[in-house]
């Protein structure tokens, strides 16, 4: 931003910025207090004891690969929906972002009559002599299901912006649909799509209830960094605030992330001057 | 190739009829909303016809029949390539690749595509912007990129959308001199707002209006003798339509005009007189009556437009470009009654 910039007229009134102020307080200072209770002599020992290391790896394993799956099967579902008009499209999208609002655990109950033993396809996988849930393959379903609408609505919104007046030009130059999107519009999209498969990976990473109620919570196998955290509560508080500081470490990382890619390359919303 | 077009969008009430012949450019001019994009949409495959044929060369484009139903070809297999008004070229690829992109995208290999791209940079005089982002161009520059890419996938058909007007005035004619270049042998279809362009590009002009053809012909014909409202505007002309009359054209109103040309016209059929507005004088009051070879029409002022060094002063269809003094002078505002004249060798008149 240039100097100018910053003395333009902005019109903000005086108690819109302490309301502000007040906001920013209250989300800063949680974080605040819980750093102020971190037992820094004690530190190193308790963010790497055993079944701390294993579910930190546990975490970034499993919430990558959720941030695959969902790159994978939410780029085609947000192509459908920007560029496709049908039927009850309307409909299918507030029931695929759904679990945007519900409540994780019971996310974890569907997920648990789907895939569980007993489940709608749980018993055709029990057949095939696969089981999913409380394994880690469930840990990944999990963090999917909660993650994927995040990365759908960031790209469609960004495949909407971008509109098709790029890919009909590729088109009249002789190129097929599938070099259209992959020459074309997922370039045009790339900041979008990269800041939202970040926003996936924060949200798979935290990713709680639905774990706890289909995975469950094993050792090594199911036990994300946000279950061994509940978990050590009960028992090591002074553990348990050493690996939510990990935990806030983590999310800052990806957050700034996340804003270098959605921020000066987005050459979705360059215009040409005339 | 020629283009053999026929097709019919009903909500758009446009039915249109094109045909181009091999090597041949097509000017289409008309009115905003006249359908002029919605035919260069179903040519270029963005859009499917409600019925209609279209082939280009021996391949058929599309043919729907009135249900609807039938082959359409897609975009991407129609070898029709399209230049928009902007440029369009890809942000995220440096010019030389936007070029490479037609050839890459029909699989000729990278290194032959990029000759191919530098090849056409040279043609449009573009070499020195190979490496360059799209960012990084001026909107003629950029244009000129353009034209390279859409001739670089050797289109058997080129559509051009008034791709000059979002350009400056001062780099326009550089880009038409290079479109009359590259269009030289090539069939061509161009939408445009300038009778320029018609003039320095087309070999045949076809004017639509409300989704029809209502003119066509040789640049010329059309625009020096227009039969619509539309082609005489574009072409700076006040044009009077009436029924030719013994050596003259006889208005609705009873006036009798008498032109170049007009003792050919056979007496009864309907004709057209056009005139210059920079050929035609204004005066109030009743001054001596009309030599013979002198026009004169009554008409009320509407309107008021400076144009420059004159002030175009409009009454109803017909114009007339007089000096800013004469105005003051005369004290004309809309609403005067004035006597427009012109001399019978400034007019031509021609059937319609």
């Amino acid at each position: 931003m240039t100097p100018a910039l910053h003395r333009a007229y902005a019109g903000v009134p005086v108690w819109i910025a302490v309301v502000a102020a007040l906001g920013a307080a209250f989300v800063l200072l949680p974080l605040v207090a819980m750093v102020s209770r971190v037992d820094w002599a004690e530190f190193v020992p308790l963010v790497t004891s055993e079944s701390s290391v294993a579910a930190f790896w546990l975490s970034l394993r499993t919430s990558v690969t959720a941030t695959l799956l969902c790159v994978v099967l939410g780029v085609p579902m947000a192509v459908v929906l920007a560029r496709t008009g049908f039927r009850g499209q309307r409909v299918l999208r507030s029931l695929v972002l759904l679990p945007l609002v519900l409540p994780p655990v019971v996310g974890g109950i569907a997920l648990l009559y789907t895939f569980g033993r007993r489940g709608l396809l749980g018993q055709a996988f029990d057949a095939l002599g696969v089981t999913i849930a409380f394994s880690t393959t469930a840990v990944v379903l999990a963090q999917t299901f909660v993650a994927l609408p995040f990365l759908v609505l960031s790209l469609e919104g960004a495949l909407r912006t971008v509109g098709t007046r790029y890919e009909a030009v590729a088109a009249t130059l002789g190129a097929r649909p599938t070099t259209v999107l992959r020459r074309v519009t997922l370039p045009l999209v790339l900041p979008a799509l990269v800041s939202g498969a970040v926003l996936s990976f924060a949200r798979a990473l935290g990713e709680f209830g639905a774990t706890l109620t289909f995975a469950g919570s094993l050792q090594g196998v199911t036990r994300t960094l946000p279950l061994e955290i509940y978990l050590q509560r009960e028992t090591d508080p002074d553990a348990a605030v050493a690996l939510s500081l990990v935990l806030v470490l983590v999310a800052v990382v990806v957050v700034a992330l996340a804003h270098r890619a959605g921020g000066p390359s987005g050459v979705a919303t360059r215009r040409r001057g005339s | 190739m020629t283009l053999e077009f026929a097709a019919v969008v009903e909500d758009r009430g446009f039915d249109v009829e094109l045909e181009v012949a091999d090597g041949e450019t097509v000017a289409v001019l008309g009115p905003n909303g006249a359908g002029k994009s919605t035919l260069l949409s179903l040519v270029a495959g963005l859009l499917r016809p409600d019925h209609g044929t279209a082939r280009l060369g021996d391949r058929v484009l599309f043919d729907v029949d009135g249900r609807g139903r039938g082959p359409s070809l897609r975009p991407h297999e129609r070898g029709v390539s399209m230049l928009a008004q902007d440029a369009l070229l890809f942000p995220h690829l440096s010019a030389l690749d936007n070029v490479a992109f037609g050839p890459r995208s029909t699989g000729v290999p990278r290194r032959e595509a990029g000759r191919r791209a530098r090849d056409w940079l040279d043609r449009v005089d573009a070499t020195g912007l190979a490496e360059r982002r799209p960012a990084q161009l001026s909107g003629g520059q950029a244009q000129r990129i353009a034209v390279a890419r859409a001739l670089a996938a050797d289109p058997c058909l080129l559509l051009l959308d008034e791709p000059m007007a979002a350009l400056d005035v001062s780099v326009a004619p550089a880009l038409r001199r290079t479109l009359r270049d590259v269009l030289a042998d090539r069939t061509a279809v161009i939408v445009t707002h300038d009778v320029l362009d018609a003039y320095t590009l087309a070999d045949r002009v076809v004017v639509l209006d409300g989704g029809r053809v209502v003119d066509a012909g040789p640049t010329r014909a059309v625009l020096d003798r227009p039969t619509t409202p539309f082609a005489a505007g574009l072409a700076g002309l006040d044009l009077l339509t009436g029924t030719a009359r013994g050596g003259g054209v006889r208005l609705e109103d009873g006036t009798l005009l008498t032109a170049r040309s007009a003792d050919g016209l056979p007496a009864g059929a309907a004709a057209a007189v056009a005139v210059r507005p920079s050929a035609v004088r204004v005066s109030t009051g009743t001054p001596s009556g009309p030599t013979p070879s002198e026009n004169v029409l009554d008409v009320v002022v509407t309107d008021l437009e400076p144009r420059g060094d004159v002030v175009r002063v409009r009454a109803g269809d017909v114009s007339a470009d007089v000096p800013p003094g004469v105005v003051a002078g005369l004290d004309l505002v809309p609403g005067s009654v004035v006597r427009f004249s012109f001399d019978a060798g400034d007019a031509v008149a021609y059937l319609v």
